[in-house]
This record gives structure tokens, sequence and C-alpha cells, in this order.
């Protein structure tokens, strides 16, 4: 895998424009030219500005999990187009082709510091990370296996919401997915999530706001709508932040906002502290 | 009531027309001097004029079914909550922040028995519909009614929600106070209520705003109500770059509750009076209150534990998609 994703570059996940020589990148945010190899060793942040380029799926986990830890879980499961939504289809199958997967949220087993955890990572890349029957059927079949197997819950989202070629049964991705967070309260089960660029719309305000941990990579666009906003509200003047990570942990929505190079670190302290009140408990139990 | 119809209804409104004519003083004595029986002919005509309504309103596009569901003298919550129970309380404010007249919601008796019936309220006048902010809630909306909701778990009440709204509010208050936490939460609490929960779509289900609270055992919809995951506007927006596209839109998005219905999305469809509700909205309470009664009827019945089970599983197996078993690789 790490080889793979380091050459592979499409311009749809937002890597920064090619040079001829292939040495260079160019910052997609403040246009700072930046040797290929310092960028990519600086997890696709920019040098200068700071500007978190957006991941793949595959560079998601390369940054994030112990290396060959991941085995992925449901990567077969493929949409079905229900509505017979004009060019969905199509949509889909250019989407198979172009990313290699047959949908967006990639799940499975993996450790982080050597502590075995379910993770899932939004591919934005495939048509937007969108959430259709699948992601939503792959992110509870990740939960209800976290449940059995009583692992922590990371999810990394990025997505424009609800798939609207699935219509209602899009919707009530957003129903499903957080009853099966509920479940995993009731199990006591570690549920973090990381807010990654863009997570707007139906995803936030279902499973990605309902995290016992909330972070954000910073400058990643996390907001309810557009920033179209609604007709009472035309007058008032927005935020330059308005609908950032930045806004929304000034507001009070979010834990943290972690920089990429601490976000692995940050995330083996988290699973240790939820982890080790269990060990205690369990402890204490034999004690008895 | 007077009724504006709307483009589909020309055909009807033409034959109320004739149905004027024929009744007017001088049309009976010209009759008479002609030897016309004009009684025959005032049947004949009010007998076209429900055989046309029967099959207008039963083939009803799915653009022409959202402007059913937005009409404007559709029976709200508030009209429904006076109708079908009794006594009803409101009660106000999320605890938090303030009080949104979006959601309307409190104590209530349906058929004696108590319960708390929550509601997305639009507004009749210009003023009413800023004041409730056109059914759009904001995050206190969603929290006052998950008050409600816990109150009613509490004093092992069952719970009625009823939804009308054209989507949660997005602008810059919204996004301030937290509206995709406020949905997020009621989304994450409704299945683990320890009461009956019945929702009724009445009108506009917009998307999140509307799923917001309704997580129920049981998902009614009113047979010209609609429910969607994006507006047709934004729809056409997104695909066409066209808003005027919204009939199209609609279309491909079957929003239907026909379709919900058949795609096992929602429960039952409700039959409106013909017309729809707002020509008898008496007619249209009482289709509401006897299918209200009917289902918790049937869900008191359901031992606490296996009830949430069943809610746990009615949306967990919502959804389609298939295996593959060959993988794919990029190009
Ligand atoms: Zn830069």
């Amino acid at each position: 895998m790490r080889s793979g994703w380091l050459k592979r570059k499409k311009a749809e996940i937002q890597t920064p424009t090619e040079t001829p020589s292939d040495l260079w990148s160019t910052c997609a945010k403040c246009h700072e030219v930046v040797f290929e190899r310092d960028f990519q060793r600086n997890l696709k942040v920019c040098p200068r500005c700071g500007h978190h380029h957006r991941l793949t799926a595959e560079e998601r986990l390369e940054i994030t999990v112990d290396e060959n830890s991941f085995t992925e879980i449901n990567g077969n499961l493929a949409a079905t187009d229900p509505l017979e939504f004009p060019d969905y289809a199509a949509k889909l199958e250019a989407s198979y082709r172009a990313t290699g997967k047959y949908d967006g949220m990639i799940t499975g087993s993996a450790q982080i510091e050597g502590i075995p955890v379910a993770v899932g990572v939004a591919d934005f890349s495939f048509m937007g990370g969108s959430m259709g029957s699948v992601s939503g059927e792959k992110i509870v079949r990740l939960m209800e296996f976290a449940e059995q197997q009583s692992l922590p819950v990371i999810l990394f989202t990025a997505s424009g919401g609800a798939r609207m070629h699935e219509g209602l049964f899009s919707l009530m991705q957003m129903a499903k997915t957080s009853a099966a967070v509920a479940r995993l309260d009731r199990s006591r089960i570690p549920y973090l999530v990381v807010l990654t660029d863009p997570t707007t719309a139906g995803v936030l305000a279902s499973y990605a706001s309902l995290g016992d941990v909330i972070l954000a990579e910073a400058g990643a666009v996390v907001g309810f709508a557009g920033r179209r906003v609604g007709n009472q509200e035309l007058g008032a003047r927005l935020p330059a932040n308005f609908q950032t990570s930045e806004f929304q942990l000034e507001h009070g929505m979010i834990d943290r906002i972690v920089q990429r190079k601490e976000l692995r670190p940050t995330l083996a302290y988290l699973l240790r502290f939820f982890g080790a009140e269990v060990e205690e408990m369990e402890d204490a139990d034999q004690s008895i | 009531m007077q009724i504006n119809p709307f483009d589909f209804e020309r055909p009807i409104a033409e034959l109320d027309q004739i149905l004027v004519e024929l009744s007017r003083p001088e049309k009976r004595r010209e009759a008479e001097e002609q030897g016309i029986d004009l009684e025959a002919e005032i049947q004949r005509v009010e007998q076209e004029k429900q055989r046309l309504m029967r099959h207008l309103f039963a083939h009803l596009s799915p653009w022409e079914k959202t402007q059913m569901a937005r009409y404007p003298q559709r029976p709200y919550s508030l009209d429904y909550i006076r109708q079908v129970f009794d006594d009803f309380m409101e009660m106000s404010g999320d605890r938090l922040f303030g009080n949104d007249e979006a959601v309307v919601g409190g104590p209530a008796l349906l058929e004696k028995k108590p319960v708390m019936v929550i509601g997305q309220q639009k507004g009749r006048d210009l003023k009413e519909r800023q004041r409730r902010n056109f059914g759009s809630a904001y995050p206190e909306g969603f929290r006052k009614a998950l008050r409600l909701m816990k109150m009613a778990e509490k004093f092992n009440r069952p719970i009625i929600t009823l939804v009308d709204t054209p989507a949660a509010e997005a602008g810059l208050g919204a996004e301030e106070r937290g509206i995709s936490e406020a949905i997020a939460r009621n989304l994450r609490e409704m299945p683990m209520l320890a009461v009956p929960i019945v929702t009724a779509v009445i009108g506009e289900g917009g998307s999140g705003g509307a799923l917001g609270i309704a997580v129920g055992d049981r998902v009614l919809m009113f047979e010209h109500a609609t429910y969607s995951v994006i507006p047709p506007e934004g729809c056409a927006a997104i695909l066409w770059r066209d808003r005027n596209r919204a009939a199209e839109a609609a279309g491909a998005l079957k929003l239907t509750a026909q379709h919900a219905h058949c795609f096992g999305l929602v429960d039952e469809v409700l039959i409106e009076p013909l017309g729809g509700a707002h020509r008898d909205p008496m007619a249209a309470s009482a289709t509401l209150k006897k299918a209200l009664t009917h289902h918790l009827d049937q869900l008191r019945e359901i031992p606490v534990p296996e009830l949430l089970e069943q809610r746990y599983q009615k949306f967990r197996q919502m959804g389609r998609w298939t295996e593959r078993t060959e993988t794919v690789e990029p190009e």
C-alpha cells in the first residue's frame, strides 16, 4: 500500500498541481511550490500555510494505523439504484473505475500504536463521500462488529451529506447510523470522530456529531448547509471562518483541532485513556 | 373556506363554474321555458366532477404532490392537535437558549389516554410564518422536542410526532448553536426512548429537519405528503444547475408517500379526503385519529425491550445494497 498511493495522484482528490518533473507540488491554497518529497513527508500539509490537503482512504490509513495492520471488511458491498435515478448507475460505474472501490466508506479492523480498533475512513473522491445505503450499512456493520469484539471505533468523516441519488433511503442512513451509535454508547464502546475536509449536512447531522470525542483537522469545512443561508439572515454578516473546524471549536461543537501529524499520537492517547478504565474494571472484577 | 385551485385543478374549477352558472335563477327560468330537466343536468355535471377529481387526485405527479404538501391552506400540526386530541397544553423552551415556535408540543389526551404530542408548525399569515420561521426549526426546536420526549419517557407516556417542515434552519444562528448536533442527538436518543413513538408526516417531510423528530416505531404518511432527502429545487440545482427543473427532480427523487410505502420506509399511507386534506380538515383529522389510536394500541402491547429491538431493526434494515464477488481495479 505504501508505494501505491505515493505514486498515484488524481486531480479530483485535491492533489496539488503536478509539475512536469513530478519533483514539485504546488499548494492548492497558497500556491507555494514545495518539493514533492517534503510535501509527502509533511503528510500533504503545506509547510508554508498549513493547508491540509485531502487524503484518499488509503493515504489516511497509511498515516494513521500501524503498518500492515488494516484488514478491510465489507469491501464488496455496492450500491443498487433503487430509485432508477438519472445517471446514477453511470456515475457509480465511473467512480468504481476511478477509485478502485465500491464505496467511499472504507471500514475494517486495525491497530494504532498496538491498540486494536475498528476504523472507518470516508473517501471524498468517491462521489463526494456522500452517504447512501452502502456507507450507512458499512458504518453500522463496523459498529456492530466493534460491539461484538469490544473494540473502540474511530471514524474519519468527509462527506457532502446524504446521497440524493438514493432519495429517502439515504436520509434513513442518518437514523440508522445514529441508532448504532446509541448501541455503542449503551455498551460503553469508545467512539472517536475525526472531522476532515469537508464534513457537512446529513453526515454532520448524524454519526459525525455523536463521538465521545470529536476531533477535526485544521481548516476543514464543517457545517450543516452550504454558505447560502436562510432568507431571514441574509443581512447578517457571516464570520470569515463560518462553517470551518475553527468556527465549530469556537462554538463548542468539537473537542480539539489537531494537526495532521499529531493525529496518530492523539488518537492513541485517547484510546489508552478510554481503554485504561476498562482494564481497571476488569481487574476489580477479578479481585472479587 | 375559499380554495385557490392549483393549475392541475383547472378542469375541476371549470366544472365548478358551470355548476354556479346552472344554479342561477335566470338559468332555471330558461330551462323551465325550454322544458329542460335542470336538476338532472346539475347532477350529471356533479358526477362528472366527482369522476374527474377521483381520477386527478389518484394520479398526481410527484411535483403536484409537492405543491399539495406545501399548500398554505393545508391543515398544520396545531389544526390536527386541536381536532385529534383533547386538553393539549403547550410547553415551551429547550431550557438552554430559547423557545422555538417552529416546534410545538406538550401533554394531551388521545381517546382519554395521556400522550405527549410534538409537531412542526408553519404559520398561516405572514406574521405567524415569520414567528415560526416557516416551520424550519432551529437547534432549540429539536432540543425542546427531545426534552418533551424525555419527559414523556420519564412518566411512561407514548409520543406522537407530526412532521411538517421544509428543512431545518441552516443560517448563522442555527450553525452557532449546533443545528447538526441537535438533530444528531435526537437521532441517537429516539431509538432508545422506552415508550411507543408514532410519527405522522402530515405535509412536508424536509430531510434532516423532518427526520430529527421522526424515528418512530410507526411512521405514517398522508396520501399527498412528501418525504425527501433534499428539496426538489435543491436537487435540480445540483443536477442540472437549474432550480426551475424542480418538477423533474421531484419525479427523480420519488418523494411521494406511495413511493416511501412501496420502499418499505413508511408503514402506512393515510388516505386524504378527495382533493386533499385542506378540502375537509375534519375528515383528515378523523383519519389521523383513527390511525394513531390503532397503532398506539398495538404498540402498548409490546414489552419495552422488544419494542426497542423492533425500532432498532426497523431502521437498521433500511437501505438497498448488493454484494459484489469481483474486485474493481482502478484505472
Ligand atoms: Zn500553502
